[in-house]
């Protein structure tokens, strides 16, 4: 009973905030939208019971994909009133899309059933015995051992292919040149002068700023 | 199903999800970032069901694929995000519509 009432609170939250990600005006708002209905979809994972999920959903989304678009939002100096121009024309069809598609797929969902030896295919039955993460470790680190490390590669390209993309080599920017510092020699950086003591110090007049006198403690009266 | 949450609870809350999600496609076609904040919101609808039937079927390979779609999504952003900034930095938009350089 507690499990429905959660269930219907929490879709009906995410589908409300899902609405509003696309119908923001402002988009800072639609990332934020974009970060509740991220948790909300954690809770129906949780009530679905794939623990391990909601919390890499949390992590993963929330923490990372989430924040990203929020930076790249706040970081572009967009004019955002200008990309609103074509809400009313669009409306139209995206809505006919829309309902077409939502249409077909009540259909789909009317129509469709469980065939009859569906539960003799299954891959790999979850066990009452081991919890969720437990079973998930097992099975990933076992048999899709090979498509977790193509995952990884995967992650791996979109890093160096994200830091490629947006490195920008600026010409007043200073670099380390690793050929200049390795061939430079002592005769070129080093020039030793004989110097008479003294000599230098009476010629400049080494200016030494004045050190501030530390200002004086004022008594502080606590009130008792 | 009764009161009970069931797979077609699930697979409501998804199919609304999913045309969430591409309505927001057609409605927002000239800002690229909400575009990508859509797919995302489909990519959740998807993960959303292949969680409900694993639940459902009690087969854990569902959840495992769950995992690799959310791979999938968060290196989408990454790159979307970075095409998003390079082309900001070069045109000074970020108008869909304006993005018509390799037209020939």
């Amino acid at each position: 009973m507690i499990a429905t009432i959660a269930f219907y609170v929490f879709s009906v939250i995410l589908l409300a905030s899902a609405a509003m990600v696309v119908s923001s005006r402002n988009p800072v708002h639609s990332v934020l939208f974009l970060i509740l209905s991220f948790f909300n979809a954690a809770a129906l994972f949780l009530i679905a019971g794939a623990e391990f999920l909601a919390m890499i959903l949390l992590i993963v989304y929330v923490g990372a994909v989430a924040v990203l678009f929020l930076f790249v939002v706040m970081m572009l100096d967009i004019d955002f009133a200008e990309l609103r121009g074509g809400f009313q024309r669009y409306l139209p069809v995206g809505a006919t899309v829309g309902a077409v598609l939502f249409i077909e797929l009540v259909l789909v969902l009317g129509g469709w059933k469980f065939a009859p030896d569906a539960a003799t295919l299954r891959l790999s039955p979850a066990s009452a015995q081991v919890s969720n993460t437990a079973a998930l470790g097992r099975l990933l680190y076992t048999d899709y051992v090979f498509l977790f490390q193509t995952a990884g590669l995967l992650l791996l390209v979109a890093m160096i292919g994200a830091i490629v993309l947006t490195l920008r080599d600026r010409k007043t920017s200073r670099h380390q040149s690793i050929r200049t510092q390795t061939e430079r020699t002592v005769a070129e950086t080093l020039e030793m002068v004989t110097v008479s003591l003294g000599a230098g110090v009476k010629e400049t007049g080494i200016f030494r700023p004045k050190v501030a006198e530390p200002e004086p403690v004022e008594e502080v009266h606590h009130g008792h | 199903m009764g009161t009970e949450v069931g797979l077609s609870h699930f697979l409501v809350v998804s199919a609304i999800l999913l045309v969430l999600g591409i309505f927001g496609i057609f409605l927002n076609r000239k800002n690229v970032i909400i575009i990508l904040m859509s797919i995302e919101l489909i990519l959740l609808a998807v993960n959303l069901n292949l969680v409900a039937f694993s639940a459902a079927l009690g087969d854990l390979v569902g959840q495992v694929f769950a995992m690799f779609v959310l791979t999938v999504a968060a290196a989408e952003a990454a790159i979307g995000l970075a095409i998003v900034v390079i082309y900001f930095r070069n045109r000074g938009s970020i108008q869909v519509e304006d993005v018509n350089l390799m037209k020939g």
